[in-house]
């Protein structure tokens, strides 16, 4: 029997408004424990919550990215649910007129290309970060407690793992375009559960789902549902059945672990949020919000192909973060070549933010420095090769390029005269060379030209070398 | 007329995390089913052309800029807890 697997996400992703959703504490990720806490985080009885404006901007920002419908009537509900990460006993979050609703993406797997539905996308209160420990006792940090969230649940359109993964790419990307949150999963400005069943092919009604949790980047996403994936079959094919339970992903062991079985639906009952009046969102505040929306990654990506004439791989690339893609922009306004600009952040610039384990903004090059790079590559005043030496003092120090080079001494050897000079000296000493080219074996010639090089420590121009060498041999 | 039953009762005050006792169970379910009922009345009103509402104040969109303030200092955000440790507020563990 051939199965089907279908699989649905819920996604949560941190706003990085300053202040709380419904207080003013600082919003800052990294601070002590519970530095950022007061009376309405912490439930003291008698305070009220106020909605932080910049929170609803930030969540219809989010789900106009992500071409949801935004709701013009809308409020806030509780949750109801005994836990100490959350010290109100209820989180404020959003049940039946969510902001957002009917959305979707499109992602691309194996060059096809899928749009993915988003059901809803809702606005909601952080709770606080327990550490258990073995002794019976946990420790609550409440800084992240009221932590404006979106929670972004999709359609089960989802087919495979990959497509989870690929899903999960696009809405990071699309939602760091749109500058409200970071989406760091290091950090949980991003945490993402699943939802997976499988089913014969053929057959209309799903199976029973199993929820994935405890999932810590995307790649654990796309593991853990390959295990569930299998398991499940595995478990149908005995002639077993399926049981609607939440499993935990087990990093170590790369396979899914059984935390609980859930009896029934849970039970939060929800009400209309009594401290929180409505809210209405009327057409002159969505279109201020659609007009901040910046270009979306396929945009940019259609625009590098199409204006820029780039191929599909760089567009791609460049495009992945907001970060590259501005850099890159960047780099052309500052007089780059545009195909040099994109081979440099590809190439170079990538490698070495891979091997450091670094982001853009780490690093001591600046768009201006990258552009005057390549220029100076362009005019002849340096080759690539010692573009390379100019690269590596850029990236760690930065500075001018122009001025490195002068310092360094690293202008290329362009005079022809002073070429000739060198490259007759070295063929002197190495006649057997010449015998050997003339013989027909063409390595002798990247041999001498190696020996020029090295000679003027990699700053000769590499074609008029070549001709030189040639010319010179010619004359022999 | 509606009826709550024991079990209704039972589940309600589990979810609230309230141990009472069979007695309890067994005058809360009169009370609660009495106050069902007399909220019921209110079926009596012809409501039909009465746009539904979920907050009894006439107000909406109230809201703050998102300007950040230092409210209270940890120490003092701790003096009330039962039991601290390290600057965390520490509790019984509840796993899931």
């Amino acid at each position: 029997m051939n199965f089907e697997t279908i699989i649905g996400l819920e996604v949560h992703v941190e706003l990085k408004t300053n202040s709380k959703i419904f207080s003013p504490s600082f919003n800052h990720f990294g601070a002590k424990p519970n530095e950022n806490i007061n009376p309405i985080d912490l439930g003291y009885p008698g305070v009220l919550p106020v909605l932080n404006e910049e929170a609803v901007n930030f969540a219809m920002k989010a789900a106009m990215a992500l071409n949801c419908d935004i709701a013009s009537d809308t409020k806030f509900d509780r949750k109801n649910y005994f836990y100490p990460d959350n010290p109100k006993a209820y989180q404020i979050s959003q049940f039946d007129q969510p902001i957002g609703e009917n959305g979707w993406i499109e992602i691309e797997v194996e060059g096809k290309k899928k749009r993915i539905g988003i059901t809803r996308l809702h606005m909601e209160e952080d709770a606080g970060k327990l550490t258990h420990s073995d002794d019976g006792y946990s420790l609550v940090d409440y800084n992240r407690q009221g932590t404006p969230l979106v929670e972004i649940v999709s359609e089960p359109d989802l087919r495979s793992p990959a497509e989870a993964y690929a899903y999960l790419e696009k809405l990071k990307n699309i939602i760091q375009y749109t500058g409200v949150s970071d989406c760091k999963m290091e950090e949980g400005s991003l945490r993402c559960d699943a939802n997976i069943s499988i089913r014969p092919i053929g057959q209309e009604e799903f199976g029973v789902k199993t929820e994935l949790k405890n999932l810590n980047s995307f790649s654990f996403v796309q593991k853990g549902l390959e295990f569930e994936e299998k398991r499940q079959e595995e478990v149908l094919l005995a002639g077993g059945e399926i049981l609607q339970e939440t499993r935990r992903y087990d990093e170590q062991t790369k396979e899914t672990i059984l935390m609980r079985v859930k009896e029934g639906s849970d039970d939060y009952r929800y009400f209309p949020e009594p401290d929180l009046v409505p809210l209405y969102i009327d057409e002159a505040w969505k279109e201020r919000i659609r007009a901040e929306i910046p270009e979306l990654p396929d945009a940019r990506k259609a625009r590098y192909i199409d204006e820029l004439e780039l191929p599909v791989y760089d567009a791609m690339v460049l495009t992945s973060t907001k970060e590259m893609s501005d850099f890159f922009e960047a780099t052309i306004a500052a007089g780059s070549d545009v195909k040099q600009a994109s081979n440099w952040l590809m190439g170079e610039v990538s490698a070495y933010m891979n091997k450091q384990q670094k982001e853009l903004h780490d690093l001591a090059l600046t768009p201006q420095s990258l552009a005057k790079m390549i220029q100076l590559i362009e005019d002849g005043t340096i080759s690539s090769k010692i573009a390379k030496k100019v690269f590596a003092e850029l990236v760690e120090k930065g500075g001018d390029p122009e001025k490195i080079v002068k310092d360094k001494g690293l202008v290329q050897i362009s005079d022809e005269g002073q070429l000739t000079e060198i490259i007759s000296a070295i063929l002197d000493k190495n006649e057997q060379s010449i015998i050997d080219y003339k013989n027909g074996k063409d390595k002798a010639l990247g041999f001498l030209v190696g020996q020029v090089m090295k000679e003027t420590k990699g700053q000769a121009n590499p074609p008029m070398v070549n001709k030189i060498i040639l010319a010179e041999m010619e004359k022999r | 007329m509606s009826e709550i039953s024991k079990e209704q009762v039972k589940h309600v005050a589990h979810l609230a995390r309230l141990a009472i006792s069979d007695e309890e169970v067994e005058t809360m379910t009169k009370q609660l089913g009495d106050i069902i009922n007399y909220a019921e009345l209110l079926n009596e009103l012809d409501t039909d052309h009465v746009k539904p509402t979920t907050h009894v104040l006439d107000l909406k969109n109230v809201m703050r800029k998102d300007e950040p303030r230092k409210w209270i200092e940890k120490e003092d955000a701790l003096k009330n807890a039962p039991d601290q440790k390290d600057g965390q507020f520490r509790v019984p563990s509840i796993l899931e």
